[in-house]
């Protein structure tokens, strides 16, 4: 089935099998490799995107049920080369570890401040409780996702 | 993990999803949010021939004041449940329970709708309408039924639906000034529940009781509801909570263990709820 797609302000046409999971498609067709593949069980929050500026597991809807509709991945996220506040809140904050879960967990606070700009700090950790960090670095996480709601001073 | 090849069908219209049902029975599944679906279609759990989208019908993403009852469209995604006003002020309990599926994003692509026809007895969402004596509408070839959840959902991942019937609507009765309590125990944050409990007081005293996990189907504490009418405290209604529920045993409980839980939640439920 041919699908068109916009992803980070790029439409995209492709012929799809019904299948096809959108974190391949983004992965594998459209060669958006940012987007990671953690634990495939909808567990694990690494495939998260946006669609439609609202936070999503890739790994758990079809291509084809994007067909229309906006995308925003983490290679979209970033003015050229200035990063977006979240990204350079993880930054400030050393909010990684491995590295692997931080697309998602970017993605998911970004979608989570949109929708709670002055969250407390439970807040935060609730808001985010769709993705895993394997490494457990969640207090760093945090401390970037409060930061970015303080405006991202230090 | 890649699900099982699949015939694609984009449904214009209510119209259109039930006749594609009613042409393909029990080979299609219809896909709304697909976060019940999608994660079963992967493992190949399920494996449908044919996958009826209705995510994009119009008209079935709706919440409104039906007077004796709010309505709420079965294409509404738990995002707009958790965060109605309307919910919060007339039926209380199921905003506060669609809050705690899943997590933030499995809330902005599930819908109620999805969630109460997988008909999961570990799914959240079931015990509030159980306790809020919910009605659900089915629509198929022949028009609209009525169906009450006490007769809704009929065993493991089934339910009254018939093949060619799509959930349209979820109804609950108007529970203003009511008091809830929602108890959910798991051992990681996102996880099922190991046993849940919806309590709800209404204004006039009534007491309703809905369990999560306790059960092949989601199932009503009846005997605690009856307990409760009869004048019983919290602490004593609450010891009939697993009175009448053949819970399952698995890696994370043994059945006695979800006996116990499913007691102490109720207690605390009802506690929280005012009794």
């Amino acid at each position: 089935m041919e699908i068109s797609v916009t992803i980070n302000g790029t439409t995209h046409t492709h012929d799809v099998e019904p299948r096809t999971l959108l974190v391949h498609y983004i992965r594998d067709v459209v060669g958006l490799t940012g987007t990671n593949i953690g634990c495939d069980t909808s567990s694990c929050g690494a495939c998260t995107i946006h669609v439609n500026g609202e936070s999503v597991k890739s790994c758990t809807m079809f291509a084809v049920q994007a067909d229309g509709e906006d995308l925003l991945t983490i290679e979209g996220l970033a003015d050229g080369d200035t990063l977006h506040p979240m990204q350079e809140s993880f930054r400030q904050c050393h909010a990684l570890q491995c590295g692997y879960c931080t697309p998602g967990m970017v993605m998911a606070a970004v979608s989570f401040l949109d929708e709670n700009p002055d969250p407390s700090e439970r807040e935060v950790r609730l808001g985010l409780e769709g993705n895993l960090c394997r490494c457990t670095g969640y207090h760093n996480i945090v401390k970037a996702v409060l930061h970015c709601a303080a405006g991202g001073e230090q | 993990m890649i699900p099982a090849a699949f015939d694609y069908v984009r449904a214009g219209s209510a119209e259109e999803a039930i006749a594609a049902l009613a042409e393909h029975g029990d080979e299609a599944k219809l896909l709304a949010g697909g976060h019940s679906l999608i994660p079963l279609m992967r493992f190949r759990l399920a494996r449908p021939a044919v996958v009826v989208d209705i995510g994009r019908l119009e008209g079935l993403s709706y919440i409104r004041d039906g007077g004796d009852h709010v309505a709420i469209g079965a294409l509404t995604r738990h995002r707009d449940v958790e965060t109605s006003d309307l919910v919060a002020a007339r039926a209380g309990l199921l905003g506060e329970v669609t809050s705690h599926v899943g997590d933030p994003q499995v809330r902005h692509r599930g819908t109620l709708g999805g969630a109460v026809a997988h008909g999961d007895p570990a799914s959240d969402i079931p015990s509030a309408l159980i306790a809020l004596g919910a009605t659900l509408v089915a629509t198929g070839p022949q028009g609209s039924r009525e169906i009450s959840v006490d007769d809704f959902f009929s065993g493991f991942l089934e339910t009254a639906l018939a093949d060619d019937e799509m959930l349209t609507e979820v109804r609950i009765p108007a529970a203003d000034g009511a008091r809830w309590g929602f108890e959910k125990f798991n051992r990681r944050a996102q996880d099922w529940a190991i046993v849940g409990v919806s309590a709800v007081v209404r204004a006039g005293g009534e007491v309703g009781v809905g369990l999560v996990n306790m059960h092949s189907t989601p199932v009503r504490a009846a005997a605690v509801e009856s307990a409760a009418a009869g004048g019983a405290s919290a602490a004593v209604a609450a010891e009939l909570a697993a009175e009448g529920c053949d819970p399952t045993e698995d890696l994370n409980a043994s059945v006695e263990y979800r006996q116990h839980l499913a007691r102490v939640l109720t207690r605390r439920a009802l506690e929280t709820a005012g009794l």
